[in-house]
């Protein structure tokens, strides 16, 4: 038998292990393999080549060289836009930017008291900032919501430290994009798992209630919950109380996103095997400590890129309570340019809060890529 | 037949101590679904006995040690261990838990956490343990199974017959009276078997009352007071290994000693 399997390498332990075999590095060695390994290769390298520098500078020449960040306005408050127009789409006309941001990002909130929402985004920032950091994931991040969001109501509504009152219907822009994500993922993340772990109880009554929980939200689109929120919800309430509209949008988005996570927790759970829980149960762990030390933490980290899928998409999707009259940053930037003067600037408007929801939307995005890597160091050898 | 040769492996165990028993299986009876997994399973365990429990796959050994700390359910007869009766009083069951220690084919420690953590888990939360004491016990046992310097490191750095080891360190660090092991050695590479028998070897010449579920003869003549044979989800033949090897009194047992010796 040995004969033919045998050699003079594999039979002598004091071989030396031969080294992988070379191969070529550096940039040009990379570009002939990856860009021009043939003529066929050659010729698509050379086409989208050009192609994206054609591209990429008639985006530099719109949005730099050819754009009119500024326009004079006259003696009655309103912008001179002719020069812009003159542009004709050549260029971009940021001056709408320059002119409207304030409206863009706050809304209709009164003027004189924009640093107070402005305050708040910055609070909101940090908060995201701190939240991150795993030195502060233990009690004391309780106190650091509390007092952050008391102090978001504060400064928002007014009416106390001698800050003028601001009704709800007057907010608007980023500060509602910020409360109705971080609530609507700060409380519909916790009651996800907790629909998650309902759903596979052994209590029949809480895993009916559950699934249809679940079922029933999931299946109707979020439009019709925030228009039945809206529109059908203070029907049921007594004369004379009235629960805030924004609330009511928030508990509605609040419901969604929970029956969307239930499902992307519980996908989590599915995949832990059953030693696990057996492994749990037999050292005489109670349920919710088996859950809360065993089963949670793996699950959650297997299903990081699923959850932050979810959340950068809620995030987004909050622009929807603009069709029951809420202004967030979408609907702000749109009403914007209903003005005579600026009518037609959409695109500049749009990169303007697109480029917004991106920031928010790329950290969290890089965030979870680090986490993961980071909390799966468990599984590196 | 079967029956006669039951009541006198009992008989021979009951002469052997007089210690009150640790488990009693008494006409347990379970299904899946319309599958009889064990049909009037009967077995004393005194307490310090070492039971080798073996037979062919599908025998129903594995499921009748998972029935004794309640991983399974069983439908009919009795189960006591440590005294207490086996039902669907929790607390019981928490009990019994916390006395009977198992190990796994299949290891199942908890990859997220460190050998360290694995094995300071339950003393600490379930035996309410300070962090500390917990600690130092969990390091006297990960040097008895020697493997201290593994304490930090995670289970999927270390191989299979480590990792059993620390299965085993987990388990023993709840201090419990029983250790019930389900084929421990099953997927393990032959050379890993050794090591993980010898700890087994070293914990039962403390005392410790073992049922052990495996197909390693060396080790069931060697550590066990009594041998059961299993088979579709009977209990056959119960005796002292050398009953049992060497005088095997079924056709079943013969049958399966010899497809064993073929197959080493």
């Amino acid at each position: 038998m040995s004969d033919v399997t045998l050699n003079a390498a594999t039979a002598n332990p004091e071989a030396t292990p031969r080294s992988a075999p070379l191969t070529a590095v550096g940039p040009i060695a990379w570009a002939r393999t990856n860009l021009f390994a043939g003529w066929l290769s050659t010729a698509v390298t050379l086409v989208c080549g050009y192609l994206i520098i054609r591209a990429v500078m008639g985006f530099v020449d719109w949005a730099f060289i050819n754009a009119i960040w500024s326009v004079p306005v006259n003696a009655n408050g309103v912008a001179q836009t002719q020069a812009c127009r003159d542009l004709a789409g050549s260029g971009a006309c940021w001056a709408v930017v320059t002119e409207k941001h304030r409206f863009m990002l706050f809304g209709t909130y009164p003027y004189e008291q924009h640093w107070r929402p402005a305050l708040v985004c910055i609070l909101f920032v940090a908060l995201y900032i701190v939240s991150a950091l795993k030195r502060f994931w233990n009690w004391t991040l309780i106190p650091i919501w509390a007092g952050t969001l008391t102090a978001i109501g504060v400064l928002m509504w007014g009416g106390v430290l001698g800050l003028p009152y601001v009704p709800q219907e007057r907010w608007g822009g980023l500060p509602i994009t910020l409360i109705l994500a971080t609530f609507g993922l700060a409380f519909a993340f916790p009651l996800s798992i907790l629909v998650a772990l309902g759903r596979r109880s052994n209590l029949p009554a809480i895993k009916v209630l559950c699934v249809l929980y679940v079922e029933l939200i999931r299946g109707v689109p979020l439009i019709s919950l925030l228009f039945m929120a809206s529109v059908m919800f203070p029907l049921f309430l007594p004369e004379g109380m009235n629960i805030d509209k924004l609330l009511r949008a928030q508990i509605a988005i609040i419901l969604f996103a929970g029956a969307y996570l239930a499902e992307v927790v519980r996908a989590g759970l599915q995949s832990l095997p059953k030693g696990q829980y057996e492994a749990a149960d037999a050292m005489g762990l109670s349920y919710w400590q088996k859950t809360g030390f065993i089963i949670l933490p793996q699950a959650l980290r297997t299903v990081i890129p699923p959850l932050v899928n979810t959340f950068i998409g809620f995030f987004k999707d909050t622009s929807l309570v603009l069709i029951i009259g809420i202004f967030d940053l979408l609907t702000a930037g749109k009403t914007a340019i209903v003005e005579p003067a600026w009518q037609g600037f959409g695109i500049e408007v749009y990169v303007f809060v697109g480029l917004i929801y991106l920031v928010f939307c790329f950290a969290m995005s890089k965030y979870s890529a680090g986490l993961e890597t980071d909390l799966n160091k468990h599984r590196r050898r | 037949m079967s029956a006669a040769i039951e009541t006198e492996g009992q008989i021979a165990s009951a002469a052997r101590t007089d210690a009150p028993p640790a488990i009693v299986l008494d006409k347990v009876n379970k299904w899946f679904g319309a599958l009889h997994v064990l049909r009037d399973v009967n077995l004393q365990v005194a307490l310090g006995e070492r039971v080798v429990v073996c037979g062919p796959s599908g025998s129903g050994k594995s499921t009748m040690i998972r029935c004794i700390n309640r991983l399974e359910t069983h439908q009919e007869g009795k189960i006591l261990v440590d005294g207490i009766e086996l039902s669907d009083d929790l607390r019981a069951l928490d009990a019994i838990r916390r006395e009977v220690g198992m190990v796994f084919q299949s290891f199942n420690l908890f990859p997220h956490l460190t050998v360290l953590e694995n094995c300071t888990l339950a003393p600490i939360w379930v035996r309410k343990m300070p962090k500390k004491a917990a600690e130092e016990l969990a390091m006297e046992y990960l040097t008895r199974v020697k493997i201290p310097e593994q304490a930090l490191k995670y289970p999927g750095q270390l191989s299979g017959g480590q990792q059993q080891r620390v299965a085993i360190a987990r388990a023993l660090c709840m201090k419990p009276k029983i250790m019930l092991f389900d084929e421990p050695t099953s997927a393990l590479d032959p050379e890993m078997i050794k090591e993980v028998l010898d700890t087994m070897v070293m914990l039962a010449d403390t005392g410790m009352t073992m049922i052990v579920v495996t197909h390693e003869m060396g080790f069931a003549r060697q550590v066990a007071d009594r041998v059961v044979f299993m088979d579709r989800g009977e209990v056959v033949e119960v005796g002292t290994p050398e009953q049992v090897f060497n005088d095997p009194k079924t056709d079943r047992l013969q049958m399966f000693l010899s497809q064993i010796l073929r197959g080493h």
